[in-house]
């Protein structure tokens, strides 16, 4: 094994150990979120953003690591993310939690991740069509928030946490 | 708060956070060891994973397809990792004892019943479509949701926003209200 498969490898046990842990690779607690019932994965979703963004802020300040953004292909994103959504739940399962859901025993999983794979070969057969079409409707790049908005990201990190923490609090008050 | 949920997990908010802290460790490992920033994703595994498999097959197909040329079939850093997620929730599972057997959720089953085959075909269709709007839009909850969103990019607000608006829209019409 090369030494980016050993970190990826190592890297990965611990998400899925933590993914386990937290209790959010059940399709329970998917689908419950999309039924706005069980907000467990927007609460380990979105604390990971909290502790994440000022850990990335830091050291891209630093100059230690770069920032590699999505392009914002306007037209991709939106048609992407609703087939996306739309999708998960169906299926019940995000592409990285299927695994996981798979390696404590919800075997069904397996059956979502077939459809995946079989996705993903439809995709790279359709891509020509996509490139020529919804991939080139309207594309902004790879653009972050802070130089969008001309502000620093330490303007915008105080202003995300203070709203989920608002989110956090109205969560445990209603007992999502 | 409560560290510990009532079926012996973490709290998600620690758990979550210890994937912030878990992310941070990966782009500084990757940086420095593989000389580029890597973010935590997942869903480019399994466009890898179909060429390999396509490969075995129809070789020439896979070398002559533009986009498994441009993502580049093979086991790279994610692909271990997404390899890893099995393992890490296998051990922990194993580990809590919550590791469970399931042959259909529950929740699918209270709506359509006991049978494997129509939880088996709506899993695979479902993944489909899925797969396809996760490569249009470069990503998944892990690469939009948690990494996109860590780094302030635009493109994940707006992708995570539609993952969820008609992620919600779906899973009302589809388990309505007598599901839980």
């Amino acid at each position: 094994m090369s030494t980016d498969q050993i970190l990826g490898l190592i890297t990965g046990i611990l998400f899925g150990f933590l993914l386990q842990k937290g209790r959010v690779l059940r399709f329970e607690k998917q689908v419950g979120a999309m039924l706005l019932k069980d907000m467990t994965i927007f609460k380990f979703m979105l604390s990971a953003i909290l502790v994440g963004m000022v850990g990335i802020a830091l050291l891209t300040d630093a100059g230690i690591i770069t920032l590699s953004h999505k392009p914002m292909n306007l037209g991709a994103v939106l048609l992407g993310g609703a087939l996306f959504g739309a999708g998960w739940a169906v299926m019940g399962f995000c592409p990285g939690t299927s695994i996981g859901a798979l390696g404590e025993g919800r075997w069904h999983a397996v059956f979502a991740i077939t459809g995946m794979v079989a996705g993903a070969a439809l995709y790279a057969e359709l891509f020509p069509f996509f490139k020529s079409t919804v991939l080139v409707w309207k594309d902004f790049g790879k653009i972050g928030l802070p130089e969008t908005l001309g502000v620093s990201p330490w303007v915008i990190i105080p202003f995300f946490w203070a709203g989920t923490m608002s989110l956090f609090f109205w969560f445990e008050k209603k007992g999502l | 708060m409560k560290w510990k949920t009532k079926d012996g997990g973490w709290s998600p908010y620690l758990a979550g956070a210890l994937v912030g802290l878990l992310a941070i460790a990966s782009v500084y490992a990757t940086t420095q060891w593989m000389g580029k920033s890597n973010y935590l994703g997942a869903s480019t595994t399994f466009v890898r994973a179909a060429g390999l498999l396509e490969r075995t097959v129809v070789p020439d197909r896979v070398a002559a397809n533009e986009y498994f040329t441009k993502e580049k079939v093979r086991v790279d850093w994610q692909f271990t990792l997404v390899l890893g997620i099995f393992l890490g929730a296998l051990v922990s599972s194993t580990m809590d004892k919550s590791y469970k057997l399931e042959s259909v959720p529950p929740i699918w089953e209270n709506r359509f019943g006991p049978s494997i085959g129509k939880r088996a075909v709506a899993a695979f269709l479902g993944g489909i479509v899925a797969m396809v709007g996760a490569r249009m839009a470069d990503g998944c909850p892990s690469g939009h949701g948690l990494s996109g969103m860590m780094q302030l990019s635009v493109s994940s607000f707006v992708a995570l926003a539609m993952f969820f608006s008609i992620g919600v829209l779906v899973a009302t019409l589809v388990y309505g209200r007598r599901s839980l």
